[in-house]
């Protein structure tokens, strides 16, 4: 079983690095929204280090939106999502795989370019901490949850608008925690408390969101 | 032969988008039986075969493997059943041998049969090109090694010999019987005329929607 999951979460890297276009679309889309950020606020002392927790969080939430849509379309255009579903092994734990691949491609870049747009924001260097592990307990419940509305909507054609429509408020409490943590690491008070709520969620999007997307997964290929 | 061992479908029936495809449906497939699902266009060849996979539930009936409900125990049918579909199921960008040593990993088959199974079929020039850069003919016989590679009991093809040249869909022909006569069991579709000299080969004719199954 691990051989299996450790296999598709192999290929799915593999087919990342191979079509790089799609995670680098993603991740350019982030760095476009902050970057873009300072040019349109006024240059007023604090005003967009105030704002910096919040925009890098909206941007890392619409980059995520973004690059979800490839999770399972492929796989269900060229029929991988059969076979997978007709796989011995249970699908929960390779759903588990194909997740992780997605975050590993989307969500893990993201942390990695977070300190460096959260200082052109004036970000303080002590919330840069916070800011990291805010987005490392909340971009693969980002990943957890897209995914569900993306198995959900894979058989559909022109669901455009639906994923966002579906998604935005099942991400707001991700948004609204990790933004949060980051604003009171700013001003030098404790960001525990949003934290642990973060981390209660990631639990149970970890064991709860594997089994939507399967049950998901069955009834669009059905 | 025992009537619990193969492939067992019974009394099914299928709406599709209010549309009765087929109703009372029952049949037999032991060991060592190649059973050809006949009917036309738009008959239900395709919705019975993802039924007899699992990947569809049936609206009425019961299908049973050794005599288990396929969907009591899903690993042991799994383990069982080999599937091609329509969709060959290849990533695009990898290539056949990159595409079956995943699937054979995925199926916990041997991986060291991908070769030989490739070489069978005769695409071992093909083997490092990727999939995108293959005809429609190289493409279905890298899905069929499959079948070689996962060594399962149950074959469910649909429509094997699409796009094939006429040497490849004699070759596949004669997978299936040797299928049939080491003991294994074979449903599939084809509109090609396939002419098979020995084995145990059933024809199940899907009527038009609503008469008679």
């Amino acid at each position: 079983m691990l051989n299996a999951f450790l296999t598709l979460l192999r290929r799915d890297l593999l087919l990342a690095i191979r079509h790089p276009g799609e995670v680098v679309d993603a991740w350019l889309f982030f760095l476009l929204i902050v970057v873009l950020f300072p040019l349109g606020t006024r240059p007023e002392a604090g005003l967009l280090t105030a704002l910096a927790p919040a925009i890098v969080w909206i941007a890392a939430l619409l980059s995520t939106l973004l690059s979800l849509d490839r999770i399972f379309k492929t796989d269900f255009q060229d029929g991988s999502l059969e076979q997978l579903l007709l796989n011995p092994y249970p699908t929960t734990v390779l759903v588990g795989a194909k997740v992780l691949a997605h975050w590993l491609s989307s969500g893990l870049l993201l942390i990695l370019a977070s300190p460096l747009l959260a200082m052109m924001l004036g970000l303080p260097a002590r919330a840069m901490p916070v800011l990291m592990l805010s987005l490392l307990l909340g971009t693969p419940v980002l990943s957890l949850v897209g995914s569900i509305a993306v198995a959900l909507t894979v058989g559909l054609r022109g669901a455009g608008l639906l994923l966002p429509l579906l998604l935005l408020p099942l991400y707001t409490p991700i948004l609204i925690f990790g933004a949060h943590a980051v604003q009171a690491a700013a001003l030098g008070m404790s960001a525990e408390g949003p934290l642990y709520l973060m981390a209660a969620i990631l639990a149970l999007a970890l064991t709860l969101a594997p089994l939507a997307i399967a049950a998901a997964l069955r009834i669009a290929v059905e | 032969m025992n009537s619990s061992t193969g492939l067992v479908a019974n009394a099914l029936a299928c709406r599709r988008a209010d549309r009765l495809l087929f109703e009372n449906l029952g049949f037999h497939a032991a060991p060592g039986q190649l059973l050809e699902i006949c009917g036309r266009n738009g008959s239900g060849k395709t919705t019975l075969l993802r039924l007899l996979c699992g990947l569809r539930q049936p609206d009425e009936g019961q299908i049973t493997w050794q005599g288990q409900d396929i969907h009591a125990d899903t690993e042991v049918f799994r383990r069982a059943l080999c599937y091609i579909g329509h969709l060959n199921g290849l990533k695009a960008d990898l290539s056949p041998l990159e595409n079956l040593l995943a699937d054979a990993r995925l199926f916990g088959a041997n991986p060291a049969r991908v070769e030989a199974a490739l070489e069978t079929l005769g695409l071992l020039r093909e083997i490092d090109l990727p999939c995108q850069r293959l005809s429609a003919g190289q493409k279905q016989r890298t899905a069929l090694a499959r079948l070689l590679i996962r060594g399962t009991p149950l074959w469910i093809l649909d429509e094997p010999c699409a796009s094939l040249d006429r040497q490849a869909q004699q070759q596949v022909q004669r997978l299936l019987e040797s299928h049939a006569n080491n003991g294994g069991t074979v449903i599939f579709t084809t509109h090609q005329p396939l002419v098979f000299e020995q084995g145990n080969v059933t024809q199940l004719w899907l009527a038009e929607a609503g008469a008679d199954a």
